[in-house]
C-alpha cells in the first residue's frame, strides 16, 4: 500500500450475474496525479469506475484517505471529495444548465462560495454561460460533456473520476474537453481518467494502467506505455 | 340557469380535486415509476379523519366558528396521511425497490385493499355525513350558481398547485427531486439520498391528498370507506391524460377530466333522449307523448367519462397530453 495514495483499490471484483467483469484488480492514485485507465471496449473500465463510485455492488477494498469507500453509500462519496462524471455524461436533460450546476453543489451549504464557483465554471466554460437558462437536453454533445464536468467541479472534488469523456464527440470537441481536463488537473484536482482513446489519454496523463478482460495487464508511466510495443500494436493502431 | 356555465363551474371544482390527487400519483411515478394505487385510500382516510375530528368537536359543543372546525379537521388529517404515505413507502415499497416491476404494483393494490378494510373496521360501512356546521352561500355568476364551498375548493387547489410548483422548481430539494426523477443514480453522485427523495414524494403527495379528501367530502357532504377507490382511479386517469410523471400534466389532466365529466353529465341526458330521434319517435310515440322524454343514459353515467377518457388516451396518445416519453419498462 502506497503511503501517499489518495485512492487505493485492492482486489476489486465486479460480477454481473455469473459473469466477472472485473476480476480482482488493484491500483492506486496519488494526490495531485492524473492517472488513466485505458483498454478496449468491454475490458471492465466503466465497471471499475462504477464500483469506485459505489453505483454497483463490488467485492474488494477501496481506500480513500482514511475512509473505506466500499462501506459507504453512493450519496456519501461527494462529501468525502469524490466526484464521478459518468459514462454518457449523465446530465439532467430536463433541468436547465444552471440547475444542473446547482445540483453539483447540492451537498454544500456555503452559498457565497457556491456563487463564486459558478462564476469560475462559467469563465472556464463560457458556452455554458451563454446557455445558462436553457434546458440541458438541448445542448450539443460537447456542451453536455462540458456541463457534466462543470457540474462535478461544482462539488469541489479532490478526486475526479472521468468515464470516457471523449465518447461520441467530434475531434475538435475532444480536444477542447481534454484541454479542460488539463486545466482542472493543473488546479490541483486529482484525476482518474477512463478512456478508450488511448493515445490522447496517455498524452494527457502522467501514469497509466492498461486493462484487458477484467484484469490490469500493464502499469507504467504514460511515456513508457506510449513507447511499449504491446500498447502500440493493441491500442495505438501501429 | 345556464347549464353550460354551471357545468363548467362544477367541473372546475371536481377537476381541482382530481388535479391535487393526480399530483400525488404523478410525483411518485416520476421518481420510482410506480403507480401507488393506495393513494386513493390515503385521500379517503384524510376525509374520514377530518370528518371524525369535526364531528367530535361539534359534539363537544364548543362555541367554535365553522372555519376553525374545518381547519382543525384538515390539520389532523394532513399529518395522519403524511405518516401513512411514509409508512407505505417504507414498509411496502422500499423492500421491493429492485424487484421486478410487477411486484410493487401488485403490492400497491394490496395496500389499497388493506387500507380500505382498515377504514371499514374503524369507521364502519355506513357513509359519514359532513356535519351541518355552516350555511353554504351561493353566488350568481352569469346565470349559474357558484357556492362558497366551490370557491374555496378552487382557490385552495390553485394555491396548493402554486406552492408545489414553487417548491419543485425553486428550492434546492425540489430541484433534487426533479434530478432524481431523471436519474436517481447520478443524483446520488451529487449527494442526493434517494431514500429521502422518494419518501418526500410520498409524504408531499399524501399531504395534498388529505386536503383533497376533505375538499371532496365537504363538496359532496359525505365520506365513505370506498370513496378513495373511484376518486383514486379518476385521478390516476387524470394523471395519465396529462402525461404520467409530469406535474403540469397532472394539473391540466385533472381540470380537463373534471370538465369532461361535468359537461358529459350535464348533456348526456339530452343527447340520449330517444324522443328527439325520429327513428325511435315512432316506436316510443306513446311514452314520448306521456313523459316527453325517454332518456337512455342519465347523469348517473358520469363516472363513465373518466374511464372513457383513460381508454382514449391509452389508445391514441399513451404518453399523455404533456408527456415526453412512454415508460417502456414492464
Amino acid at each position: 500500500m502506497l503511503a501517499t495514495a489518495l485512492l487505493e483499490a485492492l482486489n476489486l471484483e465486479v460480477h454481473y450475474g455469473g459473469i466477472a467483469a472485473v476480476k480482482g484488480i488493484s491500483f492506486a492514485v496519488e494526490e495531485g496525479e492524473l492517472v488513466c485507465l485505458i483498454g478496449a471496449n468491454g475490458a471492465g473500465k466503466t465497471s471499475t469506475l462504477k464500483a469506485l463510485a459505489r453505483m454497483i455492488p463490488a467485492q474488494g477494498e477501496i481506500h480513500y484517505r482514511n475512509a473505506r469507500l466500499d462501506r459507504l453509500p453512493s450519496h456519501d462519496l461527494i462529501r468525502h471529495g469524490l466526484a464521478l462524471v459518468p459514462e454518457g455524461r449523465g446530465i439532467f436533460a430536463r433541468l436547465t444548465v444552471t440547475e444542473n450546476l446547482a445540483m453539483g453543489a447540492y451537498h454544500r451549504n456555503d452559498k457565497a462560495e457556491i456563487a463564486l464557483d459558478l462564476q469560475h465554471i462559467y469563465e472556464m466554460l463560457p458556452r455554458l454561460k451563454e446557455r445558462a437558462a436553457q434546458v440541458a437536453g438541448t445542448l450539443s454533445g460537447g456542451e453536455q460533456q462540458m456541463l457534466a464536468i462543470g457540474r462535478a467541479l461544482m462539488g469541489r472534488p479532490q478526486l475526479l473520476l472521468l468515464d470516457e469523456p471523449s465518447m461520441g464527440l467530434a475531434p475538435l470537441m475532444v480536444e477542447k474537453v481534454f484541454e479542460v481536463i488539463r486545466t482542472v488537473a493543473a488546479q490541483g484536482v486529482t484525476i482518474f481518467l477512463v478512456e478508450q482513446n488511448a493515445r490522447l489519454a496517455l498524452q494527457t496523463c502522467s501514469r497509466g494502467y492498461v486493462m484487458e478482460s477484467g484484469l490490469i495487464t500493464l502499469a507504467d508511466s504514460a511515456a513508457n506505455l506510449l513507447a511499449d510495443p504491446r500498447v502500440r500494436t493493441a491500442y495505438l493502431g501501429e | 340557469m345556464d347549464i353550460f356555465l354551471q357545468q363548467i363551474i362544477n367541473g372546475l371544482t371536481t377537476g381541482s380535486v382530481y388535479a391535487i390527487v393526480a399530483l400525488g400519483y404523478t410525483m411518485v411515478y416520476g421518481v420510482i415509476q410506480l403507480i401507488n394505487f393506495a393513494h386513493g385510500e390515503v385521500v379517503m382516510i384524510g376525509a374520514m379523519v377530518a370528518f371524525t375530528v369535526i364531528t367530535a368537536l361539534v359534539g363537544a359543543g364548543l362555541p367554535l366558528p365553522p372555519i376553525v372546525l374545518v381547519f382543525a379537521g384538515v390539520l389532523t388529517a394532513v399529518p395522519v396521511c403524511m405518516a401513512i404515505g411514509y409508512l407505505l413507502e417504507r414498509v411496502a415499497y422500499r423492500p421491493l425497490r429492485h424487484a421486478p416491476r410487477l411486484a410493487p404494483l401488485i403490492t400497491a393494490i394490496g395496500m389499497s385493499i388493506i387500507l380500505q378494510h382498515l377504514a371499514l373496521l374503524i369507521w364502519g360501512r355506513d357513509p359519514r355525513a359532513f356535519p351541518q356546521i355552516m350555511e353554504v352561500t351561493s353566488f350568481n355568476l352569469g346565470g349559474a350558481a357558484i357556492s362558497s364551498v366551490q370557491i374555496v375548493i378552487i382557490l385552495l387547489s390553485v394555491v396548493m398547485m402554486g406552492v408545489l410548483t414553487w417548491f419543485v422548481y425553486r428550492t434546492r430539494f425540489g430541484i433534487a427531486i426533479r434530478a432524481s426523477a431523471e436519474d436517481v443514480r447520478v443524483a446520488a453522485l451529487m449527494g442526493v439520498d434517494a431514500n429521502r427523495v422518494i419518501a418526500a414524494t410520498f409524504i408531499i403527495g399524501a399531504a395534498m391528498g388529505a386536503v383533497a379528501g376533505v375538499m371532496y367530502g365537504t363538496y359532496y357532504g359525505i365520506a365513505h370507506y370506498t370513496m378513495g377507490f373511484t376518486l383514486g382511479l379518476k385521478a390516476f386517469s387524470a394523471a395519465v391524460l396529462g402525461g404520467i410523471g409530469n406535474l403540469a400534466g397532472a394539473m391540466l389532466g385533472g381540470i380537463l377530466l373534471g370538465l369532461v365529466e361535468a359537461l358529459g353529465a350535464g348533456y348526456i341526458g339530452d343527447l340520449t333522449d330517444l324522443c328527439q330521434w325520429p327513428v325511435f319517435g315512432g316506436l316510443l310515440a306513446e311514452r314520448c307523448e306521456a313523459d316527453g322524454h325517454v332518456i337512455l343514459l342519465g347523469s348517473n353515467y358520469q363516472d363513465v367519462f373518466a374511464f372513457l377518457v383513460l381508454i382514449l388516451v391509452l389508445v391514441f396518445r399513451p404518453s399523455g397530453l404533456l408527456g415526453e416519453r412512454v415508460a417502456e419498462r414492464a
